[in-house]
């Protein structure tokens, strides 16, 4: 049967027809979607981790136990899970197990564009590329196969436009030999203490010199001779911008990109006039075939930053450009929290009080964004509250005041709740706010330990912030409606006095939540044109409901959109006027 | 079959439906027997961002992006996301364009005025632009959500595709309740010279 499938959708079905039994993640744009498609086979156990370590130990410890198990994660979720992943390295597999690490090039949705084939090389893991929604397929069931063949994890490396691009796709059918799960004890080749592991890693270094030879004889890594002046190494996506923009060049096609199959990439080198590798991000390709003494040309005309696209593939080769239309200098047009987002009185909130507010990623990230702009630093999920911590120690015990952290729900079950033991354990002096939506809405709306619900939809256990906090040791912990600005600003000031660690939770639910009964709208407020005086006030929250309309002059009035408003009446709390009120 | 790839640039602001419009693209040409190959930003688009979705079919697809100056029709939902993606349409190509304004967040707040005369500079660069009133043609189909159906009848009408398969993608992917006023959108929009 054919169906048209994204990228992601094609590694749910890949993992299902390979007849996988667990699959787990934590959510993070472009890798998402596959957990959310993995739940259409019941055969398969999906569920969303804390965080990538947990989603990876939770797959191996089933891989251990002899089944098969998928794990998803975005690029920089690697960095969170290498723990497990380089010493899963050395005990290998028992059941299959595929991770997949969805890149980002060009930082659609990300804060750094880190080339994870690297962690291929650096682990020692065999590493997929499959280029389009059918290999998505096909690799997927293809690496589970290559990781009980030769006893290790797979890396299966996709980037946004694999992951989110749709394509006709063959599908099959499950394996009717899916593995049986059961207790098999083998303490060598599981307990990685040094003695084990000495011996292991001679397995390893065995294993990956073995698949690069095999790999020349893997269908997937293959070459298409075309004109022989000009001969293209590349892999994934950029393999597709290659033959659109050079339909006459011979490609070597990698559908493994670790270990690279050296003897066919001699064998490509030798039969074409000048060689080229066209890949997006790092070198990687590039540096070992220099190293193994081929001349090749690469990052000379390939960009190291951002993606590729068939015109910068173009561009590359000297091709001409197709016209372009010359645009007068537009608005941007940059996204922004939800009319009725919980978030946004928060941030009123801490512009007003001048904090300074060490950040973290989610929805509320965008609270750096005018005209709130009230958030000075974002690195990486969970480092708000640690960085806090750093901060405070530091400064002077007036700036030390100004010290807030602010966390989501789902960051901080995800790594925060580390920092904010050591921030109580070391006497920090820093306000932590959490804010609990009840949702990890950055990510499209994915469940977390916090919300009582399963990825599988199964009502469950809901962390309660409140105790978590006290029982780590935090003293003084708040509940708030941020949609209240008074409370919102007589809490978060009290708070920030206090020379001592506090946390504040916030508790109203995102509006995009769908559930019953946990997010209500209110009335659609609407502005009193007598009454408005002019005075932009309103506009300060920068809410997408709200409409500056200008009349001649410096004058005009605000207006309020009745379909988007949701009716949380922040707005209304700032008109001194009492211009703001419910539509008639 | 020719060897052709066509190329249709779907544009807006995050919220609109664009996904969805070109969903039934791409499950059209597909249906039609053509190889199809979709591309899109999704991550922001359910907060007002502006999105891009790119479809492309023939007989065998490469890319999923449309490269610069290649596309032939440029599928517009508002009217200055249109403009500024005018560089990706061949020069001759065909605008679609929904006649509607959404103001950013800079003009919301009065830093920014909304640029002026949107759809005459469209028509200006691309002659070929039919500007579509979707919102009221979608009232009168019986709901203003069909407005994006609207758009893809007019823009139905400007390819090569049979019409069955139109419907047959539209019956898959709209929701039962809401069929029949999106069959109605449909052809009121394939009706428009
Ligand atoms: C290591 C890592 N994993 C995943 C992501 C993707 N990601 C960014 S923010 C976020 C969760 C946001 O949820 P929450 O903290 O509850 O805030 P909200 O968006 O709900 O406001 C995720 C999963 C990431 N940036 N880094
Ligand atoms: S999705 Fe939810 S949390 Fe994110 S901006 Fe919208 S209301 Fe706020
Ligand atoms: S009440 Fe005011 S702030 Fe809240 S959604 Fe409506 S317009 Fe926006």
């Amino acid at each position: 049967m054919k169906e048209i499938l994204s990228g992601n959708e094609a590694i749910a079905r890949g993992a299902y027809e390979a007849g996988v039994k667990v699959a787990c993640a934590y959510p993070g744009t472009p890798s998402t979607e596959i957990l959310e498609n993995t739940i259409r086979y019941r055969e398969i156990d999906s569920s969303w981790a804390t965080n990538e370590k947990v989603a990876l130990e939770v797959g191996i410890g089933a891989s251990f136990v002899g089944a098969r198990s998928l794990v998803t994660m975005k690029h920089v979720g690697v960095n969170v899970a290498a723990d497990p992943l380089f010493t899963l390295s050395y005990t290998g597999v028992n059941g299959g197990l595929v991770l997949v690490c969805a890149d980002d090039p060009e930082l659609h949705s990300s804060q750094n564009e880190q080339d994870s084939r690297n962690y291929a090389k650096f682990a020692k893991v065999p590493m997929l590329e499959p280029g389009d929604s059918q290999e998505c397929l096909e690799f997927t069931k293809l690496a589970y196969e290559i990781s009980e063949k030769y006893d290790t994890p797979v890396l299966l490396r996709t980037t946004t436009r694999i992951s989110h691009s749709k394509s006709v796709v063959n599908l099959g059918e499950r394996t009717d030999q899916v593995r049986e799960a059961k207790i098999e004890k083998n303490a060598a080749k599981f307990v990685m203490l040094p003695g084990n592991a000495r011996v292991r890693h001679v397995v390893v270094e065995d294993r990956t010199v073995q698949l690069s030879k095999d790999g020349c004889n893997m269908p997937i890594n293959r070459v298409e001779m075309r004109d022989a002046k000009v001969g293209v190494i590349t892999a994934g996506i950029s393999y597709q911008h290659v033959r659109e923009a050079l339909p006459e060049a011979s490609v070597l096609k990698l559908g493994m990109v670790h270990p690279l199959p050296f003897d066919l990439i001699r064998e490509f080198a030798a039969k074409v006039e000048k060689l080229y590798v066209v890949e997006e991000l790092d070198p990687f390709i590039e540096e070992q075939v220099k190293a193994i003494g081929i001349p090749v040309i690469g990052k000379e005309i390939i960009s190291i930053c951002g993606e590729l696209t068939p015109g910068r593939v173009r561009k590359a080769f000297g091709l001409p450009e197709n016209a372009q239309a010359a645009v007068e200098k537009l608005p941007g047009r940059p996204p922004n929290m939800c009319p009725g987002c919980p978030h946004r009185g928060v941030f009123y909130t801490l512009n007003q009080l001048k904090a300074y507010v060490s950040g973290d990623i989610g929805c509320y990230t965008l609270g750096f964004m005018p005209p709130l702009s009230a958030m000075d630093t974002c690195v990486c999920m969970g480092a708000s509250i640690g960085m806090a911590t750093g901060a405070a120690k530091v400064l002077s015990p007036e700036e030390r005041k100004k010290v807030v952290a602010v966390i989501g729900d789902s960051t901080f079950l995800h790594t925060g709740i580390n920092g904010l033991m050591d921030m109580v354990y070391n006497k920090g002096a820093a306000t932590v706010i959490i804010l609990d939506n009840r949702i990890t809405a950055m990510t499209g709306r994915q469940e977390n330990p916090g919300s009582g619900h399963t990825l599988m939809n199964d009502p469950t256990n809901a962390v309660d912030f409140e105790l978590l906090c006290k029982a780590i040791g935090v003293k003084n912990v708040r509940t708030i409606n941020p949609l209240d600005l008074d409370e919102c600003r007589t809490v978060i000031s009290e708070e920030m006095e206090r020379p001592e660690t506090s946390v504040i939770i916030t508790d109203k639910p995102c509006v995009l939540i769908k559930r019953e009964g946990i997010f209500k709208a209110g009335a659609p407020l609407q502005v009193v044109d007598e009454s408005c005086t002019g005075c932009r006030a309103c506009l300060k929250i920068g809410c997408p409901a709200i409409e500056w309309v200008p009349a001649s002059g410096k004058k005009g009035k605000a207006h309020i959109d009745p379909l988007l408003c949701n009716g949380c009446d922040v707005c209304s709390q700032l008109c001194k006027f009492s211009a703001i009120q419910e539509a008639k | 079959m020719s060897d052709k790839v066509t190329n249709i640039v779907l544009v807006g602001v995050g919220g609109q439906g664009i996904l969805l419009a070109a969903e039934i693209l791409s499950e059209t040409f597909m249906l039609a027997g053509f190889d199809v190959k979709k591309s899109e930003i999704h991550g922001m688009s359910q907060r007002g961002g502006s999105v891009v979705s790119h479809v492309r079919y023939g007989k065998e697809v490469f890319s999923p992006m449309v490269p610069e100056g290649e596309g032939d029709i440029l599928f517009g939902f508002e009217l200055m996301e249109s403009y500024r993606y005018l560089s990706l349409l061949k020069p001759g190509g065909t605008v679609v364009v929904n006649d509607l304004c959404i103001a950013p967040p800079s003009v919301l707040v009065g830093q920014e005025t909304y640029p002026a005369d949107m759809a005459l500079k469209i028509q200006e660069f691309c002659p070929d632009c039919l500007l579509v009133d979707g919102q009221n043609l979608a009232i009168e189909a019986g709901n203003a959500r069909a407005a994006n159906t609207v758009l893809l009848g007019a823009v139905s009408k400007r390819l090569d595709i049979e019409e069955k398969y139109w419907i047959e993608a539209i019956e898959k992917m709209v929701p039962k309740k809401a069929l029949e006023v999106n069959l109605k959108a449909f052809q009121m929009g394939r009706g428009l010279k």
